[in-house]
């Protein structure tokens, strides 16, 4: 009897939940639809920041915004030249392939290529995949052997390791305290069967710059293809494919204030490298990369290849200015703030600094006014701390600590000083609620404390 | 030669103006800065084929700026937490 009417009480509840569950999701539902696309978007981050009050942009390297120039000169073709480049019968293939032919032209001048050696892509991770994967699998029946360094993006990390399951030997340098490769190591780590050798131009993480002249020229006296992932360099520094011994070359758009979902691989033909492409199909872009190319993308990475190469040198007096502010101000009012990465081979643009007794999340998550990144967008999900400052040897709390901040050419000095501001103000706060670092102004040497009682 | 000067100056005026516009913060500061810079740089050119180069380049950028202003208007979305600062800033005082 009593268990009968606690069941059916129960079972009331229950479907009073049910009754009032299905209101609210009816009444979210009706919100949805009222709000639209945006809706959902709310939806998704309650903690999405109010209109007005947008965070200042800080992150360079992740992505940059689309230069207005460069969409001025992709709009006519999301809007009235639709046609297909590589349809040779009529008028709209036509413009549609000259525009596409400009843009290759505007690349290559960036990088001192020839137009036939462009190929476009979806974007540096695809880029990076045909020129590692590509050129090993191509030269697989003489060579077998692959260098790249530990410090590199995901993407060549990764295809090293779908190389090694198809039984390449991939060998990863380690790099040393500064962040750069030795010369030294790489010439022993050469061996005759080794057909690529893969060094990113620089860095993304820790914005160093290798010493790409002398890799490229060592590869070149092995008869070894050099490869160089230079997303973050194109456009920023100068690059020249000939001088520099480049044989392949990653460029991403979306890097370089152009637009996302589209890249280039530079692919030398004197003397000829070749590649095996992961992707079949129609035989577009010389065999390499199959699939109809994406003109307004393709102009648009044309466009802004084209104001990179005008810009560039007074972009990087901005940048380096901004970027001495920056570390200066915080450096003079915050003491153990380490920067990574070599000091004098590196580019401005991406600075990465420390702070040491101070937890990176939580400095992220106080500095929300500030649109910062404790690395590559890739990893950011994680709370591992990155593998590139583990690769430099950055202690495992260091590496925790560690905050990127990435100028660019539309970053003013007015937001370089409430970045500076926001961060000292919130470093002290953090220590001064940290143990640690009072620890450490009692001259407590952290590392000799053995932490575990057992 | 006072022909190209006031014309040129008439271009800064307006390419000035016009960079003003821009709803995005970020754009509207480099614009102002990267025409004042451009224009201050260029003063000592005396060659009149490259000023006229240099006209021309200056026109087809104004237009740019002109139909960039209007799409940054119509998708532009906030302001940055910067502006509104020193806007209340500025209403308080």
């Amino acid at each position: 009897m009593f268990s009968s009417a606690s069941r059916s009480c129960t079972r009331v509840l229950g479907t009073v939940r049910l009754v009032f569950r299905s209101v609210i999701t009816q009444a979210t539902d009706k919100q949805a639809a009222k709000n639209g696309a945006a809706g959902v978007e709310e939806a998704m981050r309650k903690d999405m920041p109010e209109k007005d009050i947008r965070p200042v942009y800080l992150d360079a390297q992740a992505t940059t915004p689309l230069d207005p120039r460069v969409l001025d000169k992709m709009l006519p073709y999301l809007v009235t030249h639709y046609g297909n480049p590589h349809s040779r019968t009529h008028a709209y293939g036509w413009e549609s392939e000259a525009a596409m032919e400009t843009a290759r032209v505007q690349v290559a001048k960036l990088i001192g290529a020839d137009p036939k050696e462009i190929i476009f892509t979806s974007g540096a991770t695809e880029s990076n995949n045909i020129a590692v994967k590509g050129v090993a699998r191509f030269y697989k029946a003489k060579k077998k052997h692959v260098i790249t360094t530990q410090t590199e993006h995901k993407c060549v990390l990764d295809s090293g390791r779908v190389l090694e399951n198809e039984g390449f030997d991939v060998t990863y340098l380690p790099v040393q305290t500064n962040g750069l490769i030795d010369m030294k190591e790489l010439e022993d780590a050469m061996r005759p069967d080794t057909s690529l050798v893969s060094v990113m131009f620089v860095n993304n993480e820790i914005g160093v710059r290798q010493p790409v002249e002398e890799i490229g020229k060592l590869c070149r006296s092995k008869k070894v293809f050099f490869h160089t992932d230079a997303a973050q360099a194109v456009g920023k520094v100068p690059v020249d494919v000939n001088s520099m011994n480049i044989d392949l070359l990653s460029i991403s758009g979306h890097k370089i204030y152009g637009p996302k979902g589209v890249g280039v691989l530079y692919v030398r033909r004197r003397p000829r490298v070749r590649v095996e492409p992961p992707q079949s199909g129609g035989g577009q872009e010389r065999g390499m990369r199959s699939g109809t190319v994406p003109t307004p993308l393709v102009v648009g990475l044309g466009a802004a290849c084209e104001v990179a190469g005008k810009e560039m040198e007074y972009d990087s007096k901005h940048i380096e200015m901004l970027s001495n502010r920056l570390v200066n101000r915080i450096m003079a009012e915050c003491p153990s703030v380490i920067r990574n990465g070599d000091k004098d081979h590196m580019y401005p643009g991406c600075v990465n600094l420390s702070f040491a007794y101070v937890e990176g999340e939580s400095l992220l998550m106080a500095l929300k006014d500030v649109a910062l990144s404790s690395g590559s967008a890739c990893t950011s999900a994680s709370l591992e701390p990155s593998y590139v400052l583990r690769a430099i040897g950055a202690d495992e709390d260091l590496a925790h600590s560690s905050i990127r901040f990435g100028i660019g050419r539309f970053t003013t000095e007015e937001e370089i000083d409430y970045t500076a501001e926001r961060c000292i103000k919130h470093v002290k706060r953090l220590r001064e609620m940290s143990p640690l670092w009072e620890m450490v102004q009692e001259g407590v040497d952290i590392k000799s404390i053995k932490w575990s009682q057992h | 030669m006072s022909a190209t000067r006031s014309q040129v100056l008439s271009l800064y005026k307006h390419i000035l103006r016009e960079g003003k516009k821009f709803v995005d913060y970020n754009f509207r500061m480099y614009a102002v800065r990267r025409t004042k810079d451009q224009f201050r740089s260029n003063k000592e050119i005396s060659d009149s084929s490259k000023i006229q180069e240099l006209i021309k380049e200056a026109e087809e950028n104004l237009e740019i700026m002109r139909r960039q202003v209007l799409i940054g208007q119509m998708y532009g979305d906030g302001k940055l937490v910067i502006e509104s600062a020193t806007q209340e800033e500025s209403k308080s005082r």
